[in-house]
Order: structure tokens, then C-alpha cells, then sequence
């Protein structure tokens, strides 16, 4: 198939970007969204222009690296992460807007490759049990609740990939600190720095500029991983519940 | 460590100066302004009880609670209470408001809505419209008492000032219009003021609150909008 | 060695150390001395590990934050370790390619991680996992290492289940297991088919921890692309910060490796994208040998390529095997057909033809070879595709072979395949664009996993002083063959406990002599590193560094893959010197060198794997034998099954660097005999 590609270029952090528009044409409704757009690149080379950067590792779905805000939702049309999108998704002769994700605590690196380092340093703050090497009881010692490791389980499924992020129209990563805090909390071995952690956590992602949730729910649908929205009410009900406890 | 420079991890962290504390302010403020207007409506129904009905109803709440309250006196609490939680809701509001503005500076070419509601997405003009709506209704009603058809206050005659009112065709578009704006307001406040509470912690919980909102949307919007209509098509009359 | 003599000291051989008669690859190599692992450890093989870390020396608490620790690489080994060397109080230096260390590969792991718990007091023991994983190896891994995998493996599981990893549980609440790979016992714990992604979280959480607690710094999109050896120690790295391109030195008083495996040398392989060899083989260049680099795992069930755009493959876990029924059609004139209309006379269920007791369930290496010969006869399904021919011409070839859940959907009904498959399912769906319910499925083998990698002793140490190295990124533990869920055990046994007790023992003679950049050495170091990226930007040819890097995996694969022989080989070696001069001569990298370039940070990727390839291939011609993931055509029985030769090569080829070969350098191969005391070496069979 044939397609028209609008992509956002930006030189580096500092520069202005622009939309450029690209005709690219032999795309198999095999490939995937990146694999297409390594054909774009490799057409790019040939011509002598500097190919677009985007972010990818694993390109199966897991790792979070991939992103792109593809027809002006996050990951594209599917419920799935960029790299597990293929063409088939498309029809020949479309027109596909590309841009990078837009918030300002994910800066534009070049092209549409952002910094999220933001959530690393959420992570930093408290997304963590302390459980120094060689501490640990014997795992069994503890027995976790069936239902509550399964919730824990499928929310720590989240990938870091800041879709949410993109696609929330405030610009705020609850889902993903939802999704950490409603993990953790779920576990017995989360319950002793429960509360001083999602009262540190909140407080980096403010400090970080995320935009505060109007529960307008952007995010569950942008979610590759199905990341459910009530992470959201569990990571309230939790600030709620420290602030009761004075934190 | 990136190269750009993103700001560093912060220290002493306070629960009560994060975003969500702002949140549950206005989860808090909402839900005081659901029974406000919930209890409003309620008072406002007996319109169709008939003119002698809805006045005492008028001078009950001004009595109510005496000797312990002086005259009016509930009525003070109440507009006290009112004013402090349209402070707290509209300041949270606008916080919020600019915060999100700041987090996203560069806005999409292309921006798709999928999982949220028209009126999530609305609520910050939803909400300036019932603001502005507020203003005129208390010009209308309670502080200036402005009929449009005849000029007559109605003076201690709150049912004639209300079917003067609407027996005018532009005010009850006006006011049809202000219920609109409150039920699409309340449809997404009331989810979303229980799902900041955190009272939606599964799906079944959050499909409850959702239907709630619908219902106290219908409700309060409907039941509001049945006297205008009334007058207008004159089921009530003076 | 004369009968009775014993090599080990106070120990009882049960081998001797083997003598090498064949030497396919004379002409390509030097032979160098023998060589010996200077810390492995004596005494019954049970208590080697408890008496080294009484053994190995302490570092005073004060001691540590005076001491830098460099270590490359955020997967489970890297990750783990800098967690826990954190917590110890060192300074730690953190590097990774991706933008966060959670990305790390070891994220894609689906199966699950082994430990000897035995909770399901199904005849487990430590003694058991380390006896299934050196027969795993086909008898090519070191004994003392195995142990002491298998023993610290229980302590991985309690420190995981510490730090919140959920693994699945039983409704009672307890831990729950399953059995993987064929073994006979459930040791494997899961997170549903997302283990390595929860135990990477869990070891990044505690050392974001670190990072918070300012013990560990971190640093992301920063590729290591040298290695600062003064005085004979490891010293720091060069690393470029991807994003300003930036090209800096780090210096510490140890240098640890956990950079993962190399498997991109094949183009296509399950690796991530980034996935690269450059910290190992430049660590290499500057004296660190290479070990066993033939060795490398394929995993018989990937989704296949579907066009020449494929960029990477996915795997799909091995369970399918159990009720899938694996086919290709008899007669190749079928091959374009409707699976569905293929009568079940016209169907060649071959697997279960060949392998009458082990039908599909053979193992992993047996399952790809096969699927390799069918489409190699013409017998493949799914998309025709253009393949390079030895003569250099090119021919279309269906690479897959029918993985169909027809029988399975009548005996299970559609229900149960789907509750016991869905995900992997959905997944292929999603991929493919086939519904797997109604089609068969289609699947080929893939490069997964390599074997192969630095050279490192018991202690973890590579040969160069003050370099360690862990995970996928050393040799030491799976010998020629990995059993399933053993790669996440050994990158959390290195990085939690292995490497933190050994790296102490070095570091007890720290703080060593401060360095700083001016020192001539770190300027050399940085110099030369400056001028490769210059002279990439400025060779300004005509082809794309990914067109090289693809033509580089197509003979990887063809020569060096699945299976290898020595007229093959020996064309590999000669078409890798050519592509060699072709990417020094003609490669293009456009954009500038300082700022994010994705195309120059693949360029120096690939530079690297061009010379390993052409490593991989002379270790191939070498090994004149078939033992695990390295199948030799020259060593087969007589019904096409792997022959190891241990009289031969029962040894680690340790290869050291000798210089670019383009001007006439050879590799220098030196062997590390193996020899077993607690096992006997026994021919594997599927008799
Ligand atoms: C699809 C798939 C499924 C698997 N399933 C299983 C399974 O079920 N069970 C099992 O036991 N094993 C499995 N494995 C194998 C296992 O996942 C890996 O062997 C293991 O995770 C490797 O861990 P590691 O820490 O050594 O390296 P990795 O996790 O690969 O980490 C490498 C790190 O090094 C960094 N790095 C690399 N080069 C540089 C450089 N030049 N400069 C800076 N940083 C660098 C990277 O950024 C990364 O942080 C699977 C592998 C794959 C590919
Ligand atoms: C007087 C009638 C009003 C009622 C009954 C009402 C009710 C509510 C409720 C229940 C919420 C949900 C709180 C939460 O999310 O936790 C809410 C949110 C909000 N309200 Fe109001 N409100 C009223 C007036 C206003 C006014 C006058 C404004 C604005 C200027 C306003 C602006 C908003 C905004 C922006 C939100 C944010 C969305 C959110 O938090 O979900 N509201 N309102
Ligand atoms: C059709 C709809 C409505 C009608 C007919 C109506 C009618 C009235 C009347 C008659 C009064 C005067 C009562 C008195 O002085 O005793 C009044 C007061 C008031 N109304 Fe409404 N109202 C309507 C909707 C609303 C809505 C939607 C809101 C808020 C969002 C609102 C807020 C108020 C307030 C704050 C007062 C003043 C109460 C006081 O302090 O005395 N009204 N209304
Ligand atoms: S919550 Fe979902 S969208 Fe957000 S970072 Fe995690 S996986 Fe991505
Ligand atoms: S879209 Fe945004 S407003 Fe909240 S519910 Fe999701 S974070
Ligand atoms: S590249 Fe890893 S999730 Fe997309």
C-alpha cells in the first residue's frame, strides 16, 4: 500500500519542530507500524536525508520503549503498544499523523523520541518495598491472599511506556502511579511503608509537572496494558488514607 | 541520568499539598453542591403543590431551626457554607485547570477521544457556565429579585417571582439551557467525585458510580426543569 | 594424564582431560596455552560455595563508599547487583543504552525461573537442578559454577517475593510452581507469562532505591563503547550519552559487564532491537577472551518471518508443543494451499514420524533442525521469501511449518485450548493477522539465546583484572545448552549473590591508585574511541549500516545456525571479511555525531558483530563435534542425531583476541579443560 506520513521533526531538545510530510509507498499489511517506518528511514538514507528517530527494543510489547501518538491516539488504533500495531491496521492511501508524546515532564529529545525519565524518579521516590539482598524471610513464610496477588499481578503488568500520560488530556501520569501504588499495596510485604510511599510519590509526580487527574479516563483506554482505572481510586484512597494518618 | 535537566527528587513530601488533596477538595465541595441542589429541586417541586404551598415552604426554611437560630438563620449557615465550598471548588478548580494547562504547552496536531465521556471532558466550561448561571440566578431570585416580565419582585411572594419568570419564553431557554450544562456537570461530578474519594476500587464499583451519575444527572437536571416547562406550557399558573 | 593421578587436588575425576585430533579450523587460529581457572574452588562440591564467601575477604563499611563500582548493563544481573552493592554501601555507576533501566531485555522473559524449593516435595534438590542443568549443557559447563547456581537459587525466590514480585499462588496463598523444559519436576516459578518482566521490576525498584539513596548513580541512554584498561586492571569505560553525544570517560576501581547477550549478530533473532556485543567485544579487544561464541540457542517455536522487512522475532512459549500437532504438507505443490484443504493423507505430521516416542515434544534443537530440513526441501509454508544462496544468486523459500490445534479444539474443545493458550494466542493473532482457531498456526525456529560470552573464573572475574562479568553477557554456566528458566536464575544468582560476594575479595585491596582523565592511558582510550566515530560519520558510502547488519545475519544464520558444516563455515568466514571491508569502505551514516543518532549507534553495533561473527564461525569449525545448541554436520549418528566427541573437546575454548584479520591477525584459542567430579558424562538420547 501507499501512505502519507506526517511526522513530527525536531532537530534536538532545543530546536523548533515542524511536520514534514513523506509519501511512502511498497508498505505490506504484514509489517509493523516500526518496521514500516524503518522502510521510511531506509528510503531516507537512500536520498540522503537524516532518517526519524524513534524509540524501540524489544518490539514485542513489553518493554515500554516504543511510544508515538499515531492518528492522535496513543499507540495507535489498537489496544496494544506501537511495535505490536501492524498495517494491516491501515488501508492503502491513508493519510497517518505521527507525533511524539506531549507532556512537558517528557520533553522532545529529537524527532519523536522524548525523555521519561520523570518516571524513573517516581519510581525513586517510593515505588519500591525495601528488602535489603539476603534479608528476605523464606518466601513462603508469607502467605499472599489469592485475589489480592492476582490484582497485584495484573496491574504490575504496567509497562512504563507514559501512553496514559500522552493521551490524558491534563497531562497526568495517575494511571501509572496507580498502577504502582494498587501493586504494591496489594502485597503484604508493601504494607509497612504504605503510606509514606504514595504520599512521596504523588509528590514527585507534582514536582514533575504532570498535570492532576479530572477522572476523565483517557488513559484506561490508551493502556496497553489494560491498566484499569481503579488504580486511580485505590491511589486516592490511599493518599486519603495518609493524610488521615498525618503524612 | 538524563542530559536534559529534569528536576531532582524532592524531599517532605505532604500529603495535604498534593494534587489529589485539591481533588478531594472539590470531591468534597461537589458533593455538598449535589445536596444542595438535590434539596433545592426538592423545594422547588412544590411549585406544583400550588402558590400557598411553596411560600410556606419559602418562610419554613427561614424559620427553620428557630428559636435556636435566629430568623433566616439556617439559611445563613447554608449560604456560608455554600459560598466557602464554591471558593474551595472553583479555586481547586482553577489550580487544576492551570496545572494541566502547564503539562501539556505543546497541544497534539491530531488528538483522538476514546475512553472518556463529552461531558468529563467538558466540566471546566461546564462549570463556568453554571458559575455565570449562579450569578444571574441570584440577580433573579434571591438578591435583586429582577422580574423581566412585569418588574414586580413579588416581595415576601417568591411563586409569583418564579411563574413571572418563566412565563417569560427567553428565561426559561436561559435556565433550560443552565440545567443542561448542571446535568452533563453532575453526569461526569458525581463519578468522578466517588472515584477521587475512592470509593471505585473495582469494576463493579465504578459501573455503580457511573450510574449514579446518570441517575443524580436525570434527576436533578429533570426535576429542575419540570417547573419551567410547567409555567411555560402553564400547568402552573398564579 | 596416567590413571590415578588426579587433577584436582584431593578430588576424584570422573573424566579426563580431553585431547584434540581434529583441527578443522587450522589455518584460522593460534593455538595459545592451556588454561586454568585460577579461583575454582576444591573440596566436596556442596560446601565450595559455603567456604569461599567465609573465604573471600570483608571490606569495612567506611572502606566501600571510598570505592567506584562501574557496572554495565540494568537487566537482571546488572540490575540485581547494583541493588545490592548499593545497599552495601559502594558507589556504584549504573549504565544502560534505554531510556530506563526497566527496559532491559531481560523484560521479554515469558517462561518462568527455576529454584530448588522443592515445595512441591516432588524429589527436588539442589543436587537435582544441578545435575539436570549440566546434562542440559550437554556436559560443556563447569560443575563448581552449576552447584552454586543451583544452590543460591532458593534464595532468589525468597528476595523476589521480599522486594513484591507476584508470582502466581496457589488459592491457599502459597507460592505455586510449574514444570518447564521438559524436566520432571515443577520447580519453575511464573508470573503468568510475564516472569522476567516482574523480577526486572522488582531488582530496578531496589536500585531505584539505591539511586534515591545516592549510593547508585544512574545512567541512562549512555552506550559503553570502550574499555579502560591501565596497568593490566580494568578501569573505567568510555560511553557516549546518547542523547547530547557526548563522549565521556567513567572511571572506578572495578569495571562490571552485564551488558546481555549478542544473538543480533543473527539480524533477526528474539533479542531487543538495541541488543548489542559492543561493551563484551570491546572488552575483548582489550584482552578479555571470548568463550564457547558458537554457542547459541534456537528456539524451535517463533512466529516465522513474514516478509523482508522483518526487523525481529517473537517467540512463543514452548508449551504449545503439548497440543499442537506440528505438520508441513507432503508434496511441495501443496505448500500454497489452504492448510484447511489439505487432506490428512497429503499431511507429513513429521515429528511424530521421526520421533515416534517423543513426537512433537522432542527437544528444543531436535524440533528446529527438523522444521530447517522440511523447508530446506521445499516443504515450507507461509510467505515465499528471498533468501542469498552460497553461489551468491537468491531463491524464494517458505520458511514455517504448521503448528495446528485442530485435533486439540476437538479433543479440549475451543474453551479449554483457549483457557489453557489464550494470550499466546491473541498474540499470534495480533502479529500474524491469522485467527489461530481457525488456522493452523505457523511457526520456525529462531535465534533466542547465546551460551557463549566473556571468559570469567569461579569468582566471576574475566581475565582482565578488576573486569567482571555476569548474566548472558559471561560464559560460565549453561555450558552448550540452556535448559528453559535457567537464564533468569543465573542473571539474579550473579547479580544478588554470586557477584557481591566475590567482587569483595577484590576490592579488598582497594582503593586502588586514583586515575583521573589525564591520565595517557584514559586519553588514548577516549581518543581512539573519538576517532572511530569520526571516521564512521565520514566514510559517507552508499548502503545503510541496516542493510549491512541484515546481510551479516542472512550468513550468520545460513552457515552458522542451526546447523553447521565446514565447507560452510569456512565460505562464512571468507563472506564476513568481505562485508567487513564493504562496512569500512561503503557504510552511510548521515546526521551528526553530536546528538541522538540512532544510525550511528547501530553503526557501531554492527561493526562489532561483524567481528564476533567471523569469531563465531572459526569456534564453529573448530568444535568438530554437535553438543547442545552447536550441531556440527561432520558429527552426527547414524539417524541424524547430535555425537559429541568429550574425548576431543571437552573443554572451553577461550578465545583471545590477535588482531583485526584483515591484516593478517588470528585469535588465539585457549582451552580450559573441564573436568567433572560430582557427575558422570553420559551421551544424551532419545532412544
Ligand atoms: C524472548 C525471550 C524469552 C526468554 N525467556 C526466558 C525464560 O522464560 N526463562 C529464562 O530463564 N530465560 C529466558 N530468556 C533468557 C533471559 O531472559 C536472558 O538471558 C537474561 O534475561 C539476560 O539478562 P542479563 O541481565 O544478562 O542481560 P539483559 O537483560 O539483556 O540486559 C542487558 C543490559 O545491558 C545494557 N547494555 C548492553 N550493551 C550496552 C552497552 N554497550 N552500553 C551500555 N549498556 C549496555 C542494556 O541496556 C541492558 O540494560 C528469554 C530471552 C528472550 C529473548
Ligand atoms: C454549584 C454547582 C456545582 C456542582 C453541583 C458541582 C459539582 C461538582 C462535582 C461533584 C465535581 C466532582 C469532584 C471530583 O472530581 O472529585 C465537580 C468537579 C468539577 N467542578 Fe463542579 N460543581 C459545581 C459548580 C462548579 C463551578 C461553578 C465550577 C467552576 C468554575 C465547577 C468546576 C468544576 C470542575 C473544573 C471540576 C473538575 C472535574 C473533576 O474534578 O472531576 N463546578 N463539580
Ligand atoms: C429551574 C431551576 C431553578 C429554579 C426554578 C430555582 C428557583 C429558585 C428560587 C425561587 C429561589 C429563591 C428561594 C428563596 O429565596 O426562598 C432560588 C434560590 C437559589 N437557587 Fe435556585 N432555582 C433553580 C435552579 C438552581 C440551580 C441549578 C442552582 C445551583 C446550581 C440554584 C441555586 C440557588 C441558590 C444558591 C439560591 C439562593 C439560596 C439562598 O441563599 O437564599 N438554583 N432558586
Ligand atoms: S499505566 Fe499503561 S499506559 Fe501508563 S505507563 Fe503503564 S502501561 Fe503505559
Ligand atoms: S485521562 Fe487523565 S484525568 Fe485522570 S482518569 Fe486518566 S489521568
Ligand atoms: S518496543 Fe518494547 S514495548 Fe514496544
Amino acid at each position: 500500500m501507499k501512505l502519507t506520513l506526517k511526522i513530527w521533526r525536531q532537530e534536538n531538545a532545543a530546536a523548533q519542530g515542524a511536520m514534514r510530510t513523506y509519501e511512502l509507498d511498497g508498505v505490506s499489511s504484514d509489517m509493523s507500524f516500526l518496521e514500516m517506518l524503518d522502510l521510511l528511514n531506509e528510503q531516507l538514507v537512500t536520498g540522503g536525508e537524516e532518517p526519524v528517530a524513534f524509540d524501540s527494543d524489544c518490539r514485542e510489547g513489553i518493554c515500554g520503549m516504543c511510544s508515538l501518538m499515531i492518528n492522535g491516539e496513543a499507540h495507535g488504533p489498537e489496544v496494544t503498544t506501537t511495535c505490536q500495531l501492524h498495517m494491516r491496521s491501515f488501508s492503502d492511501g491513508d493519510t497517518i499523523t505521527i507525533e511524539p508524546w506531549r507532556a512537558e515532564p517528557f520533553p522532545v529529545i529529537k524527532d519523536l523520541v522524548v525523555d521519561r525519565s520523570a518516571f524513573d524518579r517516581i519510581i525513586q521516590s517510593g515505588g519500591f518495598i525495601s528488602a535489603n539482598t539476603g534479608s528476605a524471610p523464606e518466601a513462603n513464610s508469607v502467605p499472599a491472599p489469592r485475589d489480592k496477588a492476582m490484582r497485584a499481578f495484573n496491574v504490575a503488568t504496567c509497562i512504563g511506556c507514559g501512553a496514559c500520560v500522552a493521551a490524558c488530556p491534563n497531562g497526568s501520569a495517575s494511571l501509572f502511579l496507580g498502577a504502582k501504588i494498587t501493586h504494591l499495596g496489594e502485597l503484604p510485604q508493601g504494607q509497612p511503608e504504605r503510606w509514606t510511599r504514595v504520599v512521596d510519590m504523588v509528590g514527585q509526580h507534582d514536582h514533575e509537572g504532570f498535570g492532576g487527574c479530572t477522572n476523565i479516563g483517557e488513559c484506561a483506554s490508551a493502556c496497553p496494558k489494560e491498566i484499569p482505572l481503579d488504580v486511580i481510586s485505590q491511589l486516592n484512597k490511599d493518599l486519603r488514607t495518609a493524610l488521615k494518618n498525618g503524612h | 541520568m538524563a542530559s536534559t535537566t529534569r528536576p531532582p527528587l524532592v524531599k517532605g513530601s505532604r500529603a495535604a499539598r498534593s494534587t489529589i488533596a485539591l481533588k478531594l477538595l472539590m470531591a468534597a465541595s461537589g458533593l455538598l453542591f449535589i445536596a444542595f441542589v438535590l434539596g433545592h429541586m426538592y423545594g422547588n417541586l412544590k411549585a406544583f403543590a400550588g402558590e400557598e404551598t411553596f411560600n410556606e415552604y419559602a418562610h419554613h426554611l427561614r424559620v427553620l431551626g428557630e428559636p435556636l437560630l435566629p430568623y433566616s438563620g439556617f439559611l445563613w449557615i447554608m449560604r456560608v457554607g455554600l459560598l466557602v465550598a464554591l471558593v474551595v471548588h472553583v479555586g481547586s478548580a482553577v489550580a487544576l485547570a492551570r496545572r494541566a494547562a502547564k503539562a501539556r504547552p505543546v497541544k497534539y496536531a491530531v488528538k483522538k477521544n476514546n475512553g472518556s465521556s463529552f461531558s468529563s471532558r467538558t466540566m471546566r466550561w461546564g462549570g463556568v457556565t453554571i458559575l455565570i448561571f449562579i450569578v444571574w440566578h441570584l440577580l433573579n431570585f434571591t438578591i435583586v429579585k429582577i422580574n423581566p416580565s412585569n418588574g414586580d419582585t413579588g416581595g415576601e411572594n417568591p411563586y409569583r417571582l418564579l411563574v413571572d419568570t418563566f412565563d417569560t419564553p427567553w428565561m426559561t431557554v436561559i435556565y433550560l439551557l443552565a440545567m443542561a450544562a448542571l446535568a452533563l456537570h453532575l453526569h461526569h461530578g458525581t463519578f468522578s467525585s466517588l472515584q477521587t474519594l475512592g470509593f471505585t476500587n473495582s469494576a463493579t464499583s465504578r459501573a455503580r458510580a457511573r450510574a449514579a451519575g446518570w441517575v443524580v444527572a436525570i434527576v436533578v437536571a429533570g426535576g429542575f426543569s419540570l417547573v419551567p416547562l410547567s409555567v411555560l406550557v402553564g400547568i402552573i399558573e398564579k | 594424564m596416567a590413571a590415578g593421578t588426579h587433577y584436582l587436588p584431593g578430588l576424584t575425576e570422573t573424566n579426563t582431560p580431553s585431547v584434540q585430533t581434529s583441527d578443522d579450523a587450522a589455518g584460522y587460529y593460534e593455538l595459545g596455552d592451556k588454561l586454568v581457572d585460577p579461583h575454582a574452588p576444591t573440596g566436596p562440591i556442596a560446601e565450595r560455595w559455603t567456604t569461599r564467601k567465609f573465604e573471600n575477604r570483608l571490606v569495612n563499611p567506611a572502606n566501600r563508599r571510598k570505592l567506584d563500582i562501574i557496572i554495565v548493563g540494568t537487566g537482571l544481573a546488572g540490575g540485581a547487583a547494583a541493588a545490592t552493592l548499593g545497599e552495601a554501601g559502594y558507589n556504584v555507576k549504573s549504565f544502560c543504552y534505554q531510556d530506563s533501566p526497566r527496559r532491559a531485555h531481560s523484560i521479554a522473559a515469558q517462561g518462568g525461573i527455576n529454584a530448588a524449593k522443592n515445595y512441591k516435595e516432588d524429589g527436588d534438590s539442589t543436587y537435582r537442578l544441578f545435575y539436570d542443568t549440566v546434562k542440559g549443557g550437554d556436559y560443556r559447563s563447569r560443575e563448581s559454577n552449576v552447584y552454586r547456581l543451583a544452590e543460591v537459587s532458593a534464595n532468589i525466590i525468597d528476595q523476589c517475593v521480599a522486594q513484591g514480585v507476584p508470582f502466581a499462588r496457589e488459592y491457599g496463598g502459597l507460592l505455586d510452581n510449574r514444570s518447564f523444559g521438559g524436566v520432571q519436576v515443577s520447580r519453575t516459578f511464573y508470573a503468568r507469562g510475564q516472569t522476567g518482566q516482574q523480577l526486572l521490576i522488582g531488582a530496578y525498584q531496589a536500585m531505584e532505591r539505591q539511586v534515591a539513596a545516592g549510593t547508585v548513580e544512574q545512567f541512562t541512554r549512555h552506550e559503553m563503547l570502550d574499555l579502560i584498561v591501565i596497568d593490566g586492571k580494568a578501569r573505567g569505560i568510555v560511553a557516549r550519552d546518547m542523547v547530547t553525544g557526548a563522549i565521556e570517560t567513567h572511571l572506578a576501581d572495578v569495571v562490571v559487564l552485564a551488558s546481555g547477550g549478542y544473538g543480533n549478530v543473527f539480524y533477526l533473532s528474539t533479542n531487543a532491537m538495541g541488543s548489542n556485543v559492543m561493551a563484551a567485544w570491546r572488552a575483548h579487544r582489550k584482552g578479555a577472551y571470548m568463550a564457547n561464541p558458537c554457542y547459541t540457542q534456537i528456539h524451535p517455536t517463533c512466529i516465522p518471518i513474514s516478509g523482508a522487512h522483518q526487523s525481529k522475532l517473537t517467540l512463543m512459549s514452548e508449551s504449545l508443543r503439548n497440543d499442537g500437532r506440528i505438520w508441513v504438507p507432503k508434496k511441495a505443490e501443496d505448500c500454497e494451499k489452504d492448510p484447511r484443504d489439505i487432506p490428512e493423507e497429503d499431511r507429513d505430521y513429521y515429528l511424530e514420524r521421526i520421533y515416534p516416542s517423543f513426537g512433537n515434544l522432542v527437544p528444543r534443537d531436535i524440533a528446529s533442525r527438523a522444521a530447517k530440513y522440511m523447508c530446506d526441501e521445499g516443504r515450507g509454508v507461509g510467505p515465499a521469501i528471498e533468501e542469498p544462496q552460497p553461489d551468491g544468486t537468491t531463491k524464494m523459500v517458505r520458511r514455517g511449518v504448521y503448528l495446528d490445534f485442530a485435533d486439540a479444539i476437538k479433543r479440549l474443545g475451543k474453551d479449554g485450548v483457549e483457557e489453557k493458550y489464550d494470550n499466546l494466542l491473541d498474540m499470534y493473532e495480533r502479529i500474524t493477522g491469522e485467527n489461530p482457531y481457525e488456522v493452523p498456526m505457523r511457526i520456525y525456529p529462531a535465534v533466542h539465546y547465546v551460551m557463549g560470552g566473556l571468559w570469567v573464573d569461579y569468582e566471576l572475574r574475566s581475565n582482565i583484572d578488576g573486569l567482571f562479568v555476569t548474566g548472558e553477557a559471561n560464559f560460565s554456566d549453561h555450558g552448550a545448552n540452556r535448559l528453559g528458566a535457567s537464564a533468569l536464575m543465573q542473571g539474579l544468582a550473579d547479580g544478588y549473590f554470586v557477584l557481591p560476594n566475590t567482587i569483595r575479595e577484590y576490592l579488598a585491596d582497594g582503593p586502588f591508585e586514583k586515575i583521573d582523565d589525564t591520565h595517557p592511558e584514559v586519553k588514548a582510550t577516549l581518543d581512539a574511541v573519538n576517532e572511530r566515530v569520526a571516521t564512521l560519520m565520514s566514510i559517507n558510502g552508499t548502503r545503510s549500516v541496516e542493510s549491512i547488519h541484515k546481510e551479516l545475519g542472512s550468513i550468520m544464520w545460513e552457515y552458522c545456525g542451526m546447523e553447521r558444516t565446514e565447507e560452510g563455515l569456512k565460505l562464512a568466514i571468507e563472506k564476513i571479511k568481505q562485508l567487513r571491508k564493504e562496512f569500512w569502505t561503503n557504510v552511510r551514516v548521515l546526521g551528526s555525531p553530536e546528538s541522538l543518532n540512532q544510525d550511528l549507534e547501530k553503526a557501531n553495533r554492527v561493526a562489532d558483530f561483524i567481528e564476533l561473527g567471523e569469531l563465531m564461525c572459526i569456534d564453529a569449525l573448530n568444535r568438530r563435534e554437535s553438543c547442545g545448541g552447536h550441531f556440527r554436520a561432520e558429527s552426527q549418528t547414524e539417524d541424524g542425531e547430535a555425537l559429541r566427541h568429550d574425548d576431543e573437546f571437552a573443554y572451553v575454548a577461550a578465545w583471545e583476541w590477535g588482531g583485526d584479520s584483515n591484516d593478517g591477525g588470528k585469535p588465539i584459542l585457549h582451552k580450559e579443560d573441564l573436568i567433572y567430579t560430582a557427575i558422570e558424562l553420559k551421551q544424551r538420547s532419545y532412544k
